[in-house]
């Protein structure tokens, strides 16, 4: 049963991917000025232009640039940048790890973060200690993840005159300086998650604490934690899952200013860099990267939901 | 019986004024109501008031800041915080707290044209596509769902996106925004398309819940017309869902605008936003005049939480299912 909605759900995501490759394909081209214009001087003559325009394949008509990437990409080749002649996929292999381990760590930290902070305030709900969660979890949500770095780089420096290491330190030179670099802007990325994943964790067990069943079970005599944790999150916990599925292009959205922020050589960056170059075959295939990713964990979701809650029949 | 008692009465609980009394006016009546909410939601009420404060910054600009936007003060650079600038000045002798009333403008009007237009455009997405469903249902959601890159499918609750739904992901702002170029106008529609997107999928829900009350069979049954249906028996049903969405939205637009506005895509200088301030200048003097990276962060900060603390507090009383009981 499971393995028959799996497959009908990947049926339904090849249109989605289709389009969004559509999408990916079409967004860099609509941003005024190209490549070429950006590669040869004001000087240059039209007809070098042109040139340049037919030896890239940016002057064939946009449905046939569209149809031959899409064959490429479906086996594996997204083709080559259009500045440095380099392999996507080679430049973006290098990267998605930097990315990936930030993401990585958010998402951990999120979660760390939210679940024992949610499961207190939904306990005490009303009381002094669930207002100052909740009103913490509020900041979380507001405070913008760009200016929390600055912060978290001026006043230490200027307290204390430590500043954060800028260059980047590969895992394999010095594994703790390169977790303790990637650390912090992954606790940053993951604190808007963490906030929101805090608020889900708490409305959902109280709606949870107020079934029938929980009333038995406090008329048992079971104790408060046995309860609230067996009873409670349990059962309030199938819908936080969902919500870090769709936290995902939030922590990679986030990782746009962060990575700038830190120096960290990170896919985001790249893609960053890619957009003020016109370097359409980046931008196409880092966004159809998280395209694809997207969906792909959500699917991935979608099939913990059905194991964790074994009510759900397909 | 005095008006303040019989509001005294009224809040405690107590049976209404008794007949013959005269009837209260409008104003008394929302009064009481926005008593009430403050009693019964103090956190609300705190951030209902960060609201008011920033609206009222960005109507009376002039007559609140001290300086205009762009006026320099001789001999008053990098000051740090003191009586004569509040909250210091920057590297071109500029009043911070002036700069920061006037930023309050660009979030404000950002933040309103923007959601404004994506309610709009999403009630109408939303509402129709639940209702009539079918082919249009398919590929308007086909479409919306690519645009968003999220297909949390049919399983997902839409009041778990409703819990999230201050938050949304600033990259694809930031494509749409380079797309269109910098400028207030082309940031409000690259926001809103995103927004629209999303708040369609949690109207759409709240639409197919509706959908399935026995009144709407009942219209259905005694031959009322589609319009009728939407207009008479699902919209003001969906109305407390769209009131939520756009008070949680407003601060998550804010935030966007000031992300974006961070990256270069906002308004033009020297119209201060509070996100760019915190980029360029700020960031390069923030170790020489920390003042000048600290005061607009502050400034998002405030307002996002007083718009989601008000947002929270109206979904409590306006959603029956998170209402009351332990």
């Amino acid at each position: 049963m499971l393995k028959r909605y799996l497959a009908r759900r990947l049926l339904v995501a090849v249109p989605s991917l289709l389009i969004a490759s559509a999408i990916v394909f079409m967004l860099p081209r609509l941003i005024p000025g190209d490549a070429v214009q950006l590669m040869l001087a004001e000087t240059s003559y039209a007809k070098d232009i042109d040139e340049l325009r037919a030896k890239l394949g940016l002057d064939r008509p946009f449905h046939v640039q569209y149809v031959e990437w899409l064959g490429r990409a479906a086996r594996g080749d997204l083709g080559e940048s259009l500045w440095t002649r380099r392999p996507v996929l080679s430049e973006l292999a290098q990267r998605l790890p930097v990315t990936g381990e930030l993401a990585l760590y958010a998402t951990v930290s999120a979660l760390l973060i939210a679940l024992p902070i949610g499961v207190v305030a939904a306990a005490r709900q009303d009381s002094l200690s669930d207002y100052v969660l909740r009103s913490l979890a509020i900041l979380g949500l507001s405070v913008p993840n760009f200016w929390l770095a600055t912060l978290l780089i001026v006043l230490p420096a200027i307290w204390w005159g430590w500043r954060p290491v800028t260059g980047f330190v590969e895992f394999r030179q010095d594994p703790v300086a390169h977790v303790a670099q990637i650390l912090l802007p992954a606790l940053i990325l993951g604190i808007a998650s963490a906030a929101a994943l805090m608020r889900l964790t708490r409305g959902m067990l109280l709606e949870v604490l107020r079934q029938d069943y929980v009333r038995t079970a406090w008329a048992k005599g079971l104790t408060e934690r046995a309860v609230v944790i067996k009873h409670g999150l349990r059962n309030a916990v199938i819908p936080v899952i969902t919500l870090l599925g769709t936290q995902l292009p939030l922590i990679l959205g986030g990782t746009v200013i962060i990575e700038q922020i830190f120096g960290l050589p990170g896919v985001s960056r790249f893609l960053f860099d890619a957009i003020n170059q016109r370097d359409y075959p980046v931008i196409q295939g880092v966004n159809l990267l998280v395209v694809s990713t997207v969906v792909l964990v959500n699917l991935v979701v979608d099939a913990l939901y059905a194991v964790l809650d074994p009510r759900i029949r397909y | 019986m005095s008006a303040t008692t019989s509001a005294t009465l009224e809040l405690n609980g107590a049976a209404p004024a008794p007949a013959g009394a005269r009837p209260r006016t409008v104003a008394v009546r929302w009064a009481l109501a926005v008593a009430h909410f403050a009693r019964r939601k103090p956190l609300g009420a705190i951030g209902g008031m960060i609201v008011l404060a920033m609206l009222v910054m960005a109507v009376f600009a002039e007559q609140i800041a001290p300086y205009r936007y762009d006026e320099t003060v001789r001999g008053a650079r990098m000051t740090p915080p003191s009586a004569a600038h509040w909250l210091g000045t920057d590297n071109l002798s500029r009043d911070m707290w002036s700069r920061i009333v006037y930023g309050a403008r660009v979030s404000v009007t950002v933040g309103f044209a923007t959601i404004a237009l994506a309610i709009v455009v999403a009630t109408a997405i939303g509402v129709s596509s639940a209702y009539f469903g079918g082919p249009w249902d398919l590929v308007v959601q086909r479409v919306v769902l690519s645009l968003l890159a999220i297909g949390p499918g049919g399983l997902s609750d839409y009041r778990a996106i409703l819990a999230h739904e201050s938050e949304m992901p600033n990259n694809r702002y930031f494509t749409l925004a380079y797309l269109l170029g910098p400028g207030p106008l082309n940031l409000i529609v690259s926001i809103a398309i995103i927004a629209t997107a999303t708040n369609s999928r949690v109207i759409r829900g709240a639409t197919l819940t509706v959908m399935q009350s026995q009144f709407v069979e009942a219209a259905r049954a005694m031959g009322c017309g589609h319009m009728r249906i939407i207009v008479r028996h699902l919209l003001p049903n969906v109305v407390a869902t769209i009131i939520i969405l756009a008070t949680i939205g407003l601060g998550a637009v804010i935030l966007a605008e000031s992300a974006l506005s961070f990256l270069g895509f906002g308004v033009p200088p020297p119209y201060p936003s509070w996100g760019a301030m915190l980029s360029g200048s700020g960031r390069t003097y923030m170790l020489r005049a920390p003042w000048m990276a600290i005061w607009p962060g502050v400034a998002i900060s405030l307002a996002v939480f007083g718009f989601n603390m008000l947002g929270d507090a109206l979904r409590d009383v306006l959603d029956p299912r998170l209402r009351g009981g332990r």
